[in-house]
């Protein structure tokens, strides 16, 4: 029997008090995340159970309970306190997946301070506008990271701190650097705590739209209701759980579910911090005999890549559910699942905005392979007609995904940016930038995006954000930046340019554009293939028409062209 | 010295480590490692199909085969020779 248990029986009596009550929680009570997250499972008497599990790619392994996680995530925030950092300044978390990133996020939300969590792999100008737009105070980041901080610093007044936390002192610190050892601190056995409310700031993820530059969004800490009750029904989490997210807590998942959910139910968890292979995710899997795992489409495809034959090599017995997220589950993986781990990965639906898991496949409950499943208990969603915004009173015709907005996790605001905000909602629902149909049972299928962003391996890529990196190359005159289909990642970026005089298409030029973005921005924002051509589609107005170069990449008709400039 | 695995290193070198990086052998694991990404993978072949003037199939292209610059010249061997 699952947690979740009747999906009618859930939908019927449904109160997020049922949330609030476990967590001991009372309207206009304190409500901390960093707290929940550590000091309440000590008091609950699991101080010396095993929170995370963590392991190095050169298989060096740490183990932190309960307790550690409260003295740690203390010392952290005495250790930001003592630096002058007060609450409402926001913290950024640019690092691999070490334990600073996971105990240092609950010690950062202890100071009251809102915690601003980056993927380590994002290059310099991707770092540069997201801590400028928040006005980041500090920023915790590794030696092999801070090259990159320190080539933007100078255009960062409000930066004030960079905080290495694995400093070895074989090269000096430089400007506003200074140096911190988590576990070499004196740990802080007594912390008080910043009184933070329900509608107290808390998380501050960047995501990327199709226009403008990457928004923050902001969660509060009333969030723990929706993503505690969501870890426990849909992950059907249980005290005796070994948990594996592997996803990065640079991404939205990788906080409420790699860091709030489970460890606000006191569960074990573990991370591996490595790069993706199938044998070293197997054997992971079996060494910490992982119960509930997490994961991605796009590395359940490279495992169905990687063939059948390197799974008999490992005991996976110990896997008891599997839940997927980022992307569409197509039904080939989750028909392989069942083939060779005895058991479907349930697609879960959510967004860095809803903050919580608000469509899924729920455990127990039958699933239809390609479906979306349906919205989790509290969530009132539909589909809606995009010409008046009005739910399509029948099954089965296709729109955009609305949402009523009022649960815990609901994004409160775009940081500095409420037209933005605004500009998500019509007709009283918030409109997720999503396609989809429900069928006659009540089960979401997705269709498709309603805007140009590109989705790489469940990360949303903006194509304008690539079309701007890529005119600072020397070389580019024009862009366009569209999805293309890819097996793996089901779409990666494909930037179509035109050259300036003097420079001719060759491989050695594409090559270097490509490697240009990576590091300008990150690696998901490269584009996989660049097509040299000598005109972009433009309307007569002068806008690049983006919609005929996708159609042409995915094989679909061009539509409407009268407006063509060169038609 | 093998010129072969000398250009590759200096390569990655170049292109994914920051100045002041630890630095890398011919066995030090790269994508496991977290030093080129599966992402960054696609840059990497591509160098290697430009440079070598080679084409290596996708199937071919893992992230256990891209591991160290060792595994990366054997696999480019394999198709220089062909």
């Amino acid at each position: 029997m699952s947690n979740f248990g009747s999906y009618e029986e859930r939908v019927k009596n449904f109160s997020w008090a049922i949330s609030e009550q476990e967590l001991g929680y009372q309207p206009g009570q304190v409500i901390n995340i960093g707290w929940y997250c550590s000091d309440r499972i000590c008091q609950l008497g699991k101080a010396d159970k095993v929170a995370l599990i963590w392991e190095g790619f050169t298989g060096e392994r740490k183990v932190f309970t309960y307790n550690d996680l409260r003295l740690y995530s203390n010392t952290i925030a005495r250790f930001l306190t003592d630096l002058g950092i007060k609450a409402g300044e926001r913290v950024c978390l640019f690092m691999d997946r070490i334990p600073e990133l996971y105990i240092g996020f609950l010690g950062i939300l202890k100071t009251g301070a809102i915690v601003q969590p980056l993927f380590s792999a994002f290059g310099e100008e991707s770092l540069f506008v997201r801590l400028e737009n928040a006005q980041t105070s500090a920023i915790f980041t590794q030696k092999k990271h801070v090259a990159k901080v320190r080539k933007i610093r100078d255009k960062l007044p409000h930066l004030k701190h960079i905080i290495i936390v694995d400093y070895d002192g074989k090269t000096p610190l430089q400007d506003r650097e200074v140096a911190f050892s988590m576990e070499g601190s004196e740990k802080v056995e007594n912390y008080e705590v910043y009184p933070t409310y329900a509608e107290t700031p808390s998380v501050l993820h960047y995501t990327s739209g199709t226009t403008g530059m990457p928004k923050g969004v902001q969660h509060v800490h009333y969030s723990l209701i929706s993503q505690y009750i969501t870890a426990k029904w849909v992950l059907d989490l249980r005290d005796d759980d070994i948990y594996w997210c592997t996803a990065d807590p640079g991404w939205v998942t990788g906080t409420s579910y790699g860091i709030i959910g489970p460890f606000s139910l006191g569960v074990t968890q573990c991370v591996l911090d490595s790069g993706f292979s199938a044998e070293a995710w197997y054997r992971f899997i079996e060494k910490n005999r992982v119960t509930v795992w997490y994961t991605a489409p796009t590395a359940i495809r490279s495992l169905m890549k990687a063939g059948d034959e390197i799974i008999k090599n490992f005991d996976l017995s110990s896997l008891r559910h599997l839940a997927s997220v980022g992307e569409p589950l197509n039904p080939e993986a989750v028909n392989w699942s069942i083939r060779v781990f005895g058991k479907p990965f349930h697609d879960t639906y959510w967004q860095t905005e809803t903050g919580c898991i608000v469509i899924t496949n729920f455990p127990g409950m039958p699933v239809k392979p390609g479906s979306m499943g349906r919205p989790f208990p509290g969530i009132t969603a539909t589909v809606l007609n995009p010409n008046n915004h009005e739910p399509y009173p029948e099954p089965g015709r296709i729109g955009l995904i609305g949402l009523k907005p009022g649960w815990p996790s609901m994004m409160r605001t775009y940081w500095n940016n409420e037209e933005a905000y605004k500009n998500k909602f019509r007709n009283g629902w918030y409109l997720t930038g999503d396609r989809a149909r429900i069928d006659k049972e009540g089960y979401f299928w997705f269709v498709g995006r309603d805007d140009d962003v590109i989705n790489t391996g469940g990360h949303l890529v903006s194509p304008f954000e690539v079309e701007s990196a890529l005119l600072e190359h020397p070389a580019v005159a024009e862009s366009a930046v569209v999805s293309k289909p890819d097996p793996i990642n089901m779409e990666v970026v494909k930037a179509f340019v035109t050259l300036k005089p003097g420079f001719t298409p060759s491989k050695d030029l594409e090559l270097d554009i490509m490697n240009f973005i990576r590091k300008k921005l990150s690696p998901l924002a490269m584009p996989q293939e660049i097509e040299f051509i000598d005109v972009l589609p433009k309307t007569r107005s002068g806008k690049i028409m983006r919609r005929i170069l996708h159609a042409k990449e995915w094989g679909e008709e061009i539509g409407d062209t009268s407006t063509l400039e060169n038609e | 010295m093998d010129e072969l695995k000398e250009v590759i290193k200096n390569y990655i070198i170049n292109e994914y480590l920051e100045p002041d990086s630890e630095p890398i052998t011919y066995d030090t694991p790269l994508i496991s490692g977290g030093i080129v990404d599966s992402f960054s993978m696609v840059s990497l072949k591509r160098f290697l199909e430009n440079k070598y003037n080679i084409q290596i199939p996708d199937e071919k292209a893992t992230p256990e085969a891209f591991d160290s610059v060792n595994k990366i010249a054997e696999l480019v061997r394999e198709f220089t020779k062909a």
